[in-house]
C-alpha cells in the first residue's frame, strides 16, 4: 500500500515531529548526564554509566523509528502484527511471575540474555495497536456502547489488570486504561457518556478529597498503604523521613530553581538528595537547573509534539491511522501530564516516567517505535491539490 | 477517506481537537502550579534546600578573659584541639581507630565504634592539648579532622576559685563569675558553611561561606590579686591552725561595694574543677554520679554568698545604729548588767556570767553585753527594728553579681514577741549571708550609704575599647551620717579598748566588732567565730571580715578571728595607702 502512495507522487513527511523527537531525546540525554553523572561516578566509578546506556537505547530506538517509518506499513498491524504484540505482551507479563527480577523492591523486569526489559512498556504499545485494530475490526458497531466496553475489557482491561496485579504498577495500569479511554472516545460517536464519566470521576475525587482533608483535621489516621499515599500528598513535609521524602526533595529542587534556575549541571538535589534523579523525578532537576524558563520550554516542546501527532491523527488516510496516532498521542500526553503533576505534588506520588527524557531503555525504545508509526502514517497522507 | 463518511471524519477531527486542547489546557494549569512553586514559594523551598545542603562548622569565639583591678589575668584561654572523624571520608577505619586510641589514650573498642558509626561527623575527643592535636594531624589519615579550639585556663589555679568559677567542656560558664557573666565573656561563635551531598561529603570547589567569630569581652573585676593572695594565705593558715572546717575572708571597699578579695578555704583548683579536694581519685569529667555531684557542688560553694549563718554579736552594730537613729537610746544611757536578763519567762545569760555591772551605751558595745542589747532592742521596738532592717536591705538580697545568693531567713514580723526581739538584738534566731553582714557593717561605717557589693567593674573588647562600665545601685541615707560617725567612734573603741583589741595595730586607726555564734543545733560545741574590721575610722576605705567555721579549741571571735584581720591589715593598709590619723 505504501508503495502505491509513493507511486502517486508527492510524499508527505512531518519534519517538525521528527525534529521535535530528536530534540527531546537529545535534551533528555543531556539531562540524564547532568542528573546521573555524580551518583554514577560514586556507584559505578563511571560518570557516563547511565548516559551511555541511554544513548545505546536511544540509538536502537532511533533505528527502530526509521525502520518502521521506512519499511513498515501500519496496515500490517491488521494482518496479525497487533495480535502478535498483544499475545507477546501477555506472555511477557506472565513470564514475570517465575522469571521476573526485583529492582527497587518491585518485580517489574525481565532479563532476556543481556537485555533487561520492562514488559509494562510493551503492554502500552500493544494496547495502542491492538485497540486500533480492534476498533477497525468491529467497524460501525463501535457506535454501540457495548462494543466499546467489550474492546476496552478484552484489550486494555486484560493488560492493565495484569500490569496491576503481576507487577503491582498502578501508574502503568492507569496509563494503559487511559490510552484505551482516549482511543475509544475518538472512535465512538457520542460525547455524553465520556464527558459524564470524566465528570463523575472528577466529582468522586472532590468528595474523596474533602473527606480526606476532614480526616486529616480530625486526626483519625489509618494505616492503609493506599491511603497513606494521599496523606503524604496533602502534607509531604510531615512525612519527610519516610514516604514523603522523594516528594519533598522534588519540591525543594523545583522551588530552588526560581525563574532561570541554577544553571545546567549545578543542581544540588541530584547529589543523592533525590534518589535516582535521572528517573521519574528528572523534571524536578530540570526545574532546579533551568528554572521556570527551562520548564516552560520543555512543556512547549511537548505541546508542539502533541500538536503534531494530533494533526497527523486528524489527517490520517484512514481510521486505523487516526486511531494509532491517537493512541500514541494519548500515551505521551498522559505520561507528560501525570509526570509533571506528580513532580509538582499536584497529584499523589506514583511512578510515571517523562517520555523521551527520563532514563529507561524499554520506554524510550517503544516511544521511538511509536513515533515511527506516526511518521509512517504521515508519509501516507495524500497531499491534496 | 475510504470507508469513512465525511461526517464521521469530521467527528474524529473534532474529538481529537477537543482532547488535544484539553491536554494543552491541563499542561498550562500545571505551568501555573509550577509558577507558584518556583516564584511565590521559591524563597521557602530555597531556604529549606539550603538548610539541607549546607553543613555548618562552628568556629568558636575566643572567650573573654577575666582580669583583676591591676590588669593581671585571672582567667585566660589556651589552644586545645577537638578530634573528630568524618565517616564517609575514612579510607582505613582500623588504622584510624588504632591511631586515635593510642594517641588519645582511649579504649580501642569505643573509638572503633565511633569511627564505624554512619554519621556526617562524629566527635572523638575534645580538649586535647595542641601537641597531641598536631601529632594526630601529622598522620595525615583521610577522614580525621583536627579542629583547634580554646580552653579556659586559670594561671593561679586555686586563686579566688569560688568567685571566678569555671567553664564546661563547651566553654560555657558553670559557676561563679564565669556563669554570671557568661553572655559577656562568651562572644559570638562564627561558622563555616560548606555545601555537601546527601552523604555529607563536601563538594569540591563549592564556595565556602564564612562567618567570622566575635571574641568575647574581657571582664575587669575589682579583685586585687595581691590582697586576694595574701588573704588566701591567712585563711589557709587559720584553717590549719584552728583545724576549722572552712575559713572565709572578704575584703571590700565600704564606700562603693567593690570587693577586693573573697577567699573561701578550702579553695579548689579551677583547672581541675572535677577533682575533689578530699577525694582526688574522682576526676573524670563525664561519669560523675549524683553523690559525687553533691560533693562537687559543695566544693564549689561560695559560703560567703551561698550560705547563711547566725551573725551573732557583729549584728549588734545594727541594733546599736537603730537605737541611736530612733533616739531610743542616748549615749549617756546606762544599763546595769547582772550577768543575765529575764525576757518573758526566759533567762538569757550574758557572756560574762558575773555581769558587766553598770555601763554606758559605748561600753555596752565594747563589752558586747547581751542583756544591755536586749534592753536597747526592746526600746527600739519591733516596728522600728523591722523598719531599719528594711532600710539596710537586710530582708532582701544584696544583689552581688555572683549566682546563687542565699536569701535572709528572718522571723515574720507578726510572729516577733519579746523573746524573738531580744535574741535578734544580739544577732541570733535569724540567718543572713556573710556578705549581707559585711554590707550592713559597711553601711554603718560609710556614712549610712547602702551599697551593692560587686566584682565586675567594666568590660573591654579585644581592641581595648571599653564596652560597658557597670553601675550598681546605692542608696544614700539608709542611716544618718551622725549615727554613722558615732558608731565609727564606738567601733574604734571596741578595737582599741574592747573585745576587738586583737585587731589593733599601732599607728593605724581601726574599728571593728567581734562575734562568736554558736551553730545550730545548740549545745554541740560548734561555733562560727568572726570579726569585721575597717580602716581608717574617719574615712573607711577598706572593710574586711573573717569567718572561721567550727574551729577546734578557742573559739572566741575576738581571740582567733580578730588576729587574722590584724595580720591582713598590717599588710594591706600600707599597700592601700591607708594611714592612721
Amino acid at each position: 500500500m505504501g508503495r502505491k502512495i509513493k507511486k502517486q507522487g508527492k510524499r508527505y513527511f512531518d519534519y517538525s515531529l521528527l525534529f521535535v523527537t530528536i530534540f527531546i531525546c537529545g535534551f533528555g540525554l543531556v539531562m540524564i548526564y547532568s542528573t546521573s553523572s555524580y551518583t554514577a561516578q560514586m556507584n559505578y566509578g563511571n560518570s557516563e554509566y547511565f548516559f551511555m546506556k541511554q544513548l545505546q537505547s536511544d540509538l536502537i530506538g532511533f533505528a527502530a523509528m526509521y525502520f518502521i517509518y521506512r519499511f513498515f506499513d501500519y496496515h500490517y498491524f491488521q494482518k496479525y502484527w497487533a495480535l502478535g504484540f498483544f499475545i507477546l505482551s501477555i506472555i511477557c507479563l506472565l513470564a514475570i511471575i517465575p522469571f521476573g527480577t526485583v529492582v527497587n523492591g518491585a518485580k517489574r523486569w525481565l532479563y532476556i540474555g543481556p537485555i533487561n526489559f520492562q514488559p509494562s512498556e510493551l503492554a502500552k504499545f500493544a494496547t495502542i495497536v491492538m485497540t486500533a485494530v480492534g476498533i477497525c475490526a468491529v467497524g460501525k458497531k463501535i457506535n454501540r456502547l457495548r462494543y466499546v466496553i467489550l474492546i476496552c475489557m478484552v484489550i486494555s482491561g486484560v493488560l492493565s489488570a495484569m500490569v496491576l496485579f503481576i507487577t503491582n504498577n498502578l501508574s502503568s495500569a492507569i496509563i494503559i486504561f487511559g490510552i484505551a479511554f482516549v482511543m475509544t472516545f475518538v472512535a465512538y460517536k457520542g460525547y455524553s457518556i465520556y464527558i459524564g464519566l470524566t465528570a463523575a470521576v472528577g466529582a468522586l475525587f472532590m468528595v474523596f478529597y474533602s473527606w480526606l482533608t476532614n480526616l486529616v483535621k480530625s486526626g483519625n489516621m489509618t494505616d492503609s498503604f493506599r491511603l497513606n499515599r494521599f496523606l503524604i500528598w496533602l502534607n509531604p513535609e510531615k512525612y519527610i523521613d519516610g514516604k514523603g521524602y522523594q516528594t519533598v526533595q522534588a519540591l525543594y529542587a523545583i522551588g530552588s530553581g526560581g525563574l532561570f534556575g541554577k544553571g545546567l549541571g549545578k543542581s544540588l538535589q541530584k547529589l543523592g538528595f533525590i534518589p535516582e534523579s535521572q528517573n521519574d523525578m528528572i523534571f524536578s532537576i530540570i526545574c532546579e537547573e533551568l528554572g521556570l524558563f527551562g520548564a516552560v520550554c520543555v512543556i512547549l516542546i511537548f505541546i508542539l509534539m502533541i500538536w503534531r501527532i494530533v494533526h497527523i491523527a486528524q489527517n490520517a488516510p484512514d481510521l486505523l491511522g487516526t486511531l494509532l496516532a491517537t493512541g500514541v498521542f494519548a500515551q505521551i500526553a498522559i505520561q507528560v501530564v501525570l509526570n509533571i503533576a506528580v513532580v509538582t505534588n499536584t497529584i499523589p506520588n506514583t511512578g510515571v516516567s517523562l517520555p523521551f527524557i527520563s532514563y529507561g531503555g524499554t520506554s524510550s525504545l517503544f516511544l521511538m517505535a511509536e513515533i515511527g508509526i506516526v511518521l509512517n502514517i504521515s508519509s501516507q497522507i495524500r497531499l491534496e491539490k | 477517506m475510504k470507508g469513512l463518511s465525511f461526517d464521521v471524519r469530521t467527528r474524529h477531527r473534532k474529538k481529537l481537537f477537543l482532547i488535544g486542547t484539553s491536554v494543552i489546557l491541563i499542561l498550562i494549569l500545571l505551568l501555573v502550579r509550577m509558577g507558584y512553586l518556583m516564584i511565590a514559594e521559591s524563597d521557602y523551598y530555597l531556604a529549606r534546600a539550603k538548610e539541607l545542603h549546607e553543613r555548618e562548622r562552628k568556629i568558636k569565639a575566643a572567650r573573654g578573659r577575666i582580669l583583676d583591678t591591676n590588669g593581671v589575668v585571672l582567667a585566660a584561654n589556651k589552644t586545645v584541639c577537638t578530634i573528630s572523624v568524618i565517616h564517609s571520608q575514612i579510607k582505613e577505619p582500623q588504622k584510624v581507630a588504632k591511631m586515635l586510641s593510642e594517641e588519645l589514650n582511649l579504649e580501642y573498642e569505643a573509638v572503633e565504634k565511633k569511627v564505624g558509626k554512619i554519621s556526617s561527623i562524629e566527635k572523638i575527643a575534645s580538649n586535647v592539648d595542641k601537641e597531641t592535636g598536631d601529632k594526630i594531624r601529622e598522620y595525615n589519615l583521610a577522614g580525621v579532622k583536627v579542629d583547634e579550639d580554646y580552653k579556659r585556663y586559670y594561671p593561679y589555679d586555686t586563686l579566688a576559685s569560688k568567685v571566678l568559677g569555671f567553664t564546661g567542656s563547651d566553654n560555657q560558664g558553670i559557676v561563679g563569675l564565669e556563669a554570671k557573666y557568661d553572655s559577656v565573656l562568651m562572644g559570638d561563635n562564627g561558622k563555616i558553611l560548606t555545601l555537601t551531598d546527601a552523604w555529607g561529603v563536601e563538594i569540591d570547589g563549592s564556595e565556602e561561606n564564612r562567618l567570622e567569630p566575635v571574641a568575647g569581652s574581657d571582664l575587669y573585676i575589682s579583685i586585687d590579686i595581691n590582697i586576694q593572695m595574701y588573704a588566701q594565705q591567712l585563711a589557709e593558715k587559720a584553717l590549719k591552725e584552728k583545724e576549722a572546717d572552712r575559713v572565709s575572708i572578704i575584703v571590700m571597699n565600704p564606700q562603693n561595694g567593690e570587693i577586693l578579695a573573697m577567699v573561701n578555704t578550702p579553695e579548689y583548683n579551677l583547672n581541675e574543677p572535677y577533682k575533689l579536694v578530699e577525694n582526688p581519685e574522682l576526676s573524670t569529667d563525664d561519669s560523675v554520679t549524683t553523690a559525687d555531684m553533691d560533693q562537687l557542688n559543695n566544693m564549689w560553694r561560695n559560703f560567703c554568698i551561698n550560705d547563711t549563718y547566725e551573725p551573732g554579736s557583729v549584728f549588734k552594730m545594727f541594733t546599736a545604729s537603730a537605737a541611736l537613729e530612733t533616739k531610743a537610746v542616748s549615749l549617756d544611757d546606762r544599763f546595769n548588767c547582772c550577768g543575765y536578763a529575764m525576757v518573758a519567762d526566759r533567762r538569757i545569760r550574758c557572756a560574762k556570767t558575773t555581769g558587766h555591772g553598770t555601763q554606758d551605751f559605748t561600753h555596752s558595745v565594747m563589752n558586747s553585753c547581751n542583756p544591755a542589747f536586749i534592753e536597747w532592742g526592746r526600746r527600739v521596738g519591733v516596728d522600728n527594728f523591722y523598719l531599719y532592717m528594711n532600710k539596710l536591705g537586710l530582708l532582701k538580697k544584696t544583689g552581688i553579681d555572683l549566682p546563687g545568693e542565699a536569701v535572709t531567713i528572718m522571723h515574720k514580723k507578726e510572729n516577733v514577741g519579746e523573746v524573738e526581739l531580744a535574741t535578734m538584738s544580739f544577732g541570733q534566731s535569724f540567718q543572713i549571708t556573710p556578705i549581707m553582714m559585711l554590707r550592713t557593717a559597711a553601711t554603718v561605717v560609710n556614712g549610712g550609704r547602702l551599697i551593692t557589693p560587686h566584682f565586675a567593674v567594666k568590660t573591654m573588647n579585644a581592641d581595648g575599647q571599653t564596652v560597658q562600665e557597670y553601675a550598681y545601685e546605692s542608696k544614700e541615707q539608709a542611716l544618718t551620717e551622725e549615727t554613722s560617725n558615732i558608731m565609727k567612734g564606738i567601733l574604734r573603741q571596741v578595737v582599741e579598748e574592747g573585745g576587738g583589741k586583737n585587731a589593733y595595730i599601732e599607728g593605724f586607726s581601726i574599728g571593728g566588732k567581734t562575734a562568736t555564734s554558736e551553730k545550730l543545733p545548740r549545745g554541740t560545741g560548734k561555733y562560727i567565730s568572726s570579726f569585721i574590721g575597717f580602716s581608717s575610722v574617719s574615712n573607711p576605705k577598706v572593710i574586711a571580715m573573717c569567718l572561721i567555721d567550727e574551729p577546734v579549741g578557742v573559739y572566741y571571735g575576738g581571740t582567733i578571728a580578730a588576729p587574722v584581720i590584724r595580720q591582713l591589715f598590717e599588710n594591706i593598709l600600707p599597700y592601700l595607702e591607708i594611714t592612721g590619723e
